[in-house]
C-alpha cells in the first residue's frame, strides 16, 4: 500500500528526474555530434574557410563543392581506394577472422595463449603499429624484403613498399588486416559458442563429415554475425585514416590517398572547412548507406551496432 | 566391438590433426607477433647500423650485439614523460566522466516512464550512424570559436578539447540500455518502498549489478581514448597538450630516422597497454564479443 502511494508520489516528477538523468549525455551529443552534423550541411555550400579572411566575406556558393569534387583527383582517388580496401580487406579479413575463431573454439592445451596472440594487435595503437610497418617494408634491407628474397631464392624484390604507386595500397592492406582481424575473431568466437551443440550431434548421426558440418550448420547459424562482421568492417574500411596518415600521407602521388586523409588535408591543412564539409557529407551518406543495410538485414534492430 | 588395431588408427588420426592444428596455430602466433618481438628487440639495440642490419636476418628477433636502453632515453628526451601524462590523463577523464553520464541517460531510458522518452531513444539509436569522422571539421571550426572559463576564447590546444567532444557516445549510452532492461525490476521495487530516492536507487542497486557492463564500456572507451589520433592531431600543436600518438608520429616524421629510438618510444606506448591487457584479458575480450550480436 505504502510502496504504491510513494510509486504515484514520484510519478509527477518522474519525468523531471529523467530529464535531470538525461540531460548531460544529451546536451553534449547535441553540441558535438548534432551541431556540427548541421553546420556540415551548411556549411558544404559555402566557402567557408578554418580562420576567415576579413577581405574575403564567407560566401554562399550552391552546390559548387558538390560539383567541384567530381574533378578532385584527390577525392576521386581517395573513394576508389576506399572501395579498393572494402573489396580486398573486408573477404579476406572476414574469412581469416572466421578460420582464426574456429581454430581457437576448442578446448584443448595452450588455447588461451593463442587467442591472447591473435587479438594481442588489436590492443595496439594504430600509429605505433604503422611505424613499426613502415620499418618493416624499408626499401632497402627491411624485413618483408629480406622475406621475399629468401623464400622466392631471390627473385623477387626488393621493392620500394611505400614509394611505389601500386604496392603502397596493399602493403597499408596488409598491416590493416594483422592489425584487425583479432576484433573479428573475438565476435565470430561469441558467435559460435551460441551455436547448439545439438545441431552437430544431429548432424553427425546424419553422417556428415567435417566440411558438410561447417557449411550446413556453421556458417548458416552464424549468418547474422557474419553480416555484422562484414558491415562493421566495411564501414571501417571507409574510416581509413592513422596508418595511413603517419606511413604516406596518401601518397605517393595519391596513390594511397583515402576519403579520411583527403577530408584532414583539404579542411586542416588547406583550411577550406566549406570544401572539407561536402566530401565530409559524401563521406557520411556512404556510411549511412552501408548502416542502413546492416539495421535493414539484421533481425533485431536494437541489437546493431 | 571395436577392434584394437582400429581404435590405435583412429587414435593417430586423431593425434595427427590435433599436431597439425597445433602448427598451424604456431605459424599463425608467429605472423601475429613478429611485429611486436622485433619492436621490443630493435629497441634495446644501441647500435642503429645494427638494427638496420638485422633486419636481413633472424637476428632482427634476438638480441645479440650492443644491447642497452640508450635508446629509451634518447626517446625520454623526446617529451616522452610529459606526453604519457597528457595521454593517460585525457583517457581517466574521458572514461571516467562518460562512465556516469552515458549510465545515467540510459537509466533513465531503461527505468523511468517520461514523456518522450521514445523519442529520446529513437534519437540516441540514430546518433549511432553519425561517424565522429563526418563532423571532425565543422567540430574543429565549431571548437576554434569556443570561449572557456579562463578566458580564452578557443579550445584548440587544451586538455578539455581533447576530452569533453567524447564523454558522451551513444554507442556506451545503448550498451548499458541493453544491460539495465535486463536486470530485474523487484529489487528496485524493494527500494522504493523503503523510500530510496531515485538517485540512490541508481547508486545503491543499479551500480553494483552493473559492473560487467562499466567494465565494457570503460575497456572500449579507454582503447579508443588511448589510440585516438585524428582528433588531437588537428586541434595540438606544441607538446604542451598533446597525446603519446601524435608524439610518436611527429618524432617519426623527423629526418633522418632513428629507428632504435623509434622503436623504443614505440615500444614504450605498446608495454603498458599490453600489461592492462594481459591482466584483464578476459573483460577486453567480452567487451569486445559484446559490440557484436547474438546469433
Amino acid at each position: 500500500m505504502a510502496g504504491k502511494i510513494r510509486r504515484q508520489g514520484l510519478h509527477a516528477n518522474e519525468t523531471v528526474m529523467a530529464w535531470l538523468f538525461s540531460a548531460p549525455a544529451l546536451i553534449l551529443l547535441i553540441v558535438f555530434l548534432v551541431a556540427p552534423f548541421l553546420i556540415a550541411i551548411a556549411l558544404s555550400f559555402t566557402d567557408q574557410r578554418l580562420i576567415p579572411n576579413p577581405n574575403l566575406p564567407t560566401q554562399f556558393v550552391g552546390l559548387r563543392n558538390y560539383i567541384r569534387l567530381w574533378e578532385d583527383e584527390a577525392f576521386l582517388r581517395g573513394i576508389l581506394n576506399n572501395f579498393y580496401f572494402v573489396l580486398v580487406v573486408v573477404p579476406i579479413q572476414t574469412s581469416l577472422a572466421l578460420g582464426l575463431a574456429i581454430l581457437v573454439n576448442a578446448k584443448i592445451k595452450g588455447m588461451n595463449f593463442f587467442r591472447t596472440v591473435y587479438f594481442a594487435p588489436v590492443v595496439t595503437a594504430m600509429t605505433v603499429i604503422a611505424i613499426v610497418w613502415a620499418f618493416l617494408y624499408n626499401p632497402g634491407e627491411g624485413m618483408i624484403n629480406a622475406f621475399l628474397q629468401a623464400i622466392s631464392f631471390g627473385q623477387l624484390g626488393p621493392y620500394d613498399w611505400l614509394l611505389n604507386k601500386k604496392l603502397v595500397f596493399p602493403a597499408i592492406m596488409l598491416l590493416s588486416i594483422w592489425q584487425g582481424v583479432g576484433f573479428q575473431m573475438v565476435i565470430y568466437l561469441a558467435g559460435l559458442q551460441e551455436i547448439p551443440v545439438s545441431l552437430y550431434e544431429a548432424a553427425q548421426i546424419d553422417g556428415a563429415n567435417t566440411w558438410q558440418q561447417f557449411t550446413k550448420v556453421t556458417l548458416p547459424q552464424l549468418r547474422n554475425t557474419s553480416i555484422f562482421v562484414i558491415l562493421s568492417t566495411t564501414i571501417l574500411a571507409f574510416k581509413l585514416f592513422d596508418q595511413v596518415q603517419v606511413m604516406t600521407s596518401g601518397g605517393p602521388q595519391n596513390a594511397s590517398m583515402t576519403t579520411m586523409v583527403h577530408i584532414v588535408q583539404v579542411g586542416w591543412s588547406q583550411m577550406k572547412v566549406g570544401y572539407a564539409s561536402a566530401i565530409s557529407i559524401i563521406f557520411f551518406l556512404i556510411v549511412l548507406v552501408v548502416s542502413l543495410v546492416q539495421r535493414f538485414v539484421l533481425p533485431d534492430e536494437e541489437e546493431v551496432r | 566391438m571395436m577392434n584394437p588395431s582400429y581404435s590405435l588408427s583412429y587414435r593417430l588420426k586423431k593425434a595427427t590433426r590435433l599436431g597439425i592444428r597445433y602448427l598451424l596455430m604456431l605459424a599463425l602466433a608467429i605472423f601475429f607477433l613478429f611485429p611486436i618481438i622485433f619492436m621490443l628487440v630493435s629497441s634495446i639495440k644501441t647500435n642503429e647500423l645494427q638494427v638496420v642490419r638485422d633486419m636481413s636476418s633472424l637476428n632482427a628477433f634476438v638480441p645479440v650485439g650492443e644491447l642497452g636502453f640508450d635508446n629509451y632515453r634518447d626517446a625520454l628526451s623526446q617529451d616522452f614523460g610529459h606526453l604519457m601524462f597528457n595521454s593517460v590523463l585525457i583517457m581517466l577523464l574521458t572514461v571516467g566522466i562518460g562512465l556516469l553520464v552515458n549510465s545515467m541517460i540510459a537509466y533513465a531510458l531503461s527505468r523511468l516512464r517520461f514523456r518522450g522518452k521514445s523519442f529520446l531513444l529513437t534519437v540516441i539509436l540514430a546518433l549511432i550512424i553519425i561517424p565522429f569522422e563526418a563532423v571532425a571539421i565543422p567540430l574543429l571550426v565549431m571548437v576554434n570559436q569556443f570561449p572557456w572559463f579562463d578566458g580564452s576564447m578557443s579550445w584548440l590546444d587544451t586538455y578539455h578539447v581533447q576530452i569533453i567532444p567524447f564523454i558522451a557516445d551513444a554507442f556506451s549510452i545503448f550498451l548499458f540500455y541493453q544491460f539495465f532492461l535486463n536486470i530485474p525490476r523487484d529489487l528496485e521495487e524493494a527500494a522504493l518502498v523503503d523510500g530510496a530516492s531515485l538517485f540512490m536507487i541508481f547508486r545503491r542497486v543499479i551500480l553494483p549489478l552493473s559492473r560487467p557492463i562499466f567494465a565494457t564500456v570503460a575497456i572500449l572507451q579507454a582503447l579508443a581514448s588511448w589510440n585516438r589520433f585524428m582528433w588531437p592531431l588537428m586541434v595540438t600543436r606544441g607538446t604542451d597538450f598533446r597525446p603519446l600518438t601524435v608524439g610518436i608520429q611527429s618524432f617519426f616524421g623527423q629526418d633522418p630516422k632513428l629507428w632504435g629510438d623509434l622503436m623504443a618510444y614505440a615500444s614504450m606506448i605498446t608495454i603498458p597497454v599490453l600489461i592492462v591487457f594481459l591482466l584483464f584479458q578476459k573483460w577486453f575480450v567480452q567487451s569486445v564479443a559484446s559490440t557484436g550480436i547474438k546469433g
